[in-house]
């Protein structure tokens, strides 16, 4: 723990504020438990009659493309079967699959329908934010929020908790300007300012949202133009982790308290930034497309940070 | 990010003739900038790489012109002013628009919004 914010938040006399501290050093004391030092076992005890959070896994998912068949992979779908199978035979169940958009290719009603099913097959709660390529219905994204953004907001931003972790998704596809990168908008950000006005400082925060709310390449528009605006909003926070997708390759940056990273897709791999004239879909040989396609994995162990981020490829 | 003002005008007229066929391979290539036409040229726009090519076509009033998508990624058209508006252009799909005033139409991809073009709708002086 190296964050003294989180450790002393803004009233940490008061009993929230003190079982705060304690949670954050439970997990020290967790630790020290498998070590062998059985007298520590009152801290976890006492904390788990409060309530306490144990450490858990959850999974990001991404830009499964479902309907592409394009020669940089003829079978989108199949590849997101691989990675559903993938996920079955994980050792540790997640506890539940985040996934960072682009769901479909082209927002068909049978691209949708093909996803959902194939994706329900993980038998673990999914939460999804819609990428570019899910709002594509005439009506802009009707047919996305009828799916799989009910109980959303506005285009379909939300937050919930578990286990003591507050997940914020965002949309960042929407009201596009010309020039410009991936777009938050004024409503969605006054929004998140509530969300987490509340927050104790050391609750840990996870984001996501479809295109990097970073800069990665703005040439070709990877990232967010009001994303800064975000990241001021959570500057307070001990643990910040950030997921996002749509370039299909792993990214990860550290920024303070703030851990970046964008996963790999489950249907084709997209170039590195600039290295090559457009961020059109990757060819590469047949036998090396699952090395570049995968899932994240995320262990969200309390008061170890930055979260444990961990991209598993398809193949090799 | 800015667009190029669209070169000054090329005459004499009979080099607008040569440069018609060239336009699909201009299209393709970085720096293809305006183009002069014939007003009975078909005036194609090239989606290629994420870019729009020629990224500024100058027309004449009256004319039709067609943006087909040469990419694995769909595209959009989509006017800056709200003019007009495609569809989503999966690859090889094609959209048209008859520019029938004068003046400039700055439009972009509204899936890719660094993607930016022009087109420029001008009387021949002649």
């Amino acid at each position: 723990m190296h964050n003294p914010e989180s450790l002393h938040p803004p009233g940490a006399l008061s009993r929230r504020g003190a079982l705060e501290c304690m949670t954050w050093a439970g997990t020290g004391l967790l630790w020290s438990l498998g070590g062998g030092l059985p007298r520590a076992l009152a801290l976890p005890r006492a904390l788990a009659a409060e309530g306490s959070p144990a450490p858990f896994t959850f999974l990001q998912i991404s830009d499964s493309h479902v309907g592409f068949n394009k020669p940089a992979n003829p079978d989108a779908s199949g590849t997101l079967r691989e990675a559903v199978a993938q996920i079955r035979q994980l050792p540790e169940k997640p506890a539940f699959i985040i996934h960072t958009g682009d769901i479909s290719h082209l927002s068909k009603d049978q691209e949708f329908d093909d996803a959902d099913q194939i994706l329900r097959d993980t038998g673990v709660p999914l939460f999804f934010v819609p990428g570019e390529h899910d709002l594509l219905d005439d009506e802009q994204g009707r047919s996305y929020r009828d799916r799989f953004g009910r109980g959303t907001r506005g285009a379909g931003w939300y937050s919930f908790d578990q286990q003591g972790v507050h997940f914020i998704g965002l949309v960042n596809v929407v009201d596009l300007k010309a020039g410009g990168l991936g777009n938050l908008g004024a409503d969605q950000l006054e929004w998140l300012e509530r969300d987490v006005a509340g927050l104790s400082s050391s609750t840990p925060v996870v984001v996501f949202a479809h295109i990097p709310l970073w800069t990665v390449y703005p040439e070709w528009g990877w990232g967010t133009q009001d994303g800064a605006r975000v990241l001021a909003c959570l500057r307070r926070f001990g643990s910040v982790t950030v997921l996002n997708g749509h370039i299909h390759q792993i990214i990860q940056k550290v920024e303070g308290s703030v851990t970046f990273h964008t996963a790999r897709s489950t249907a084709f791999p997209q170039p590195a930034p600039g290295t090559a004239p457009s961020p059109g879909p990757m060819k590469v040989p047949a036998g090396a497309l699952r090395t570049l396609l995968g899932i994240t994995r995320v262990n969200v162990i309390r008061g170890s940070e930055p979260l444990a981020i961990i991209d598993t490829p398809l193949a090799g | 990010m800015s667009t190029p003002h669209p070169l000054p005008r090329r005459s004499p007229r009979w080099l607008a003739a040569a440069v018609t066929v060239p336009i699909l391979t201009l299209a393709t290539g970085q720096g293809a900038l305006a183009s002069e036409r014939t007003g009975t040229d078909p005036a194609i726009i090239r989606i290629d790489n994420f870019t729009f090519g020629p990224e500024t076509l100058t027309v004449a009033p009256g004319t039709t012109v067609t943006w087909v998508n040469g990419d694995d990624i769909p595209h959009t058209v989509v006017a800056q002013n709200k003019l007009f508006r495609s569809k989503t252009l999966d690859t090889d799909d094609r959209y048209s628009f008859t520019f029938e005033t004068a003046g400039e139409y700055a439009y972009f991809c509204s899936l890719h919004p660094h993607m930016t073009g022009k087109v420029v709708v001008t009387k021949p002086t002649d």
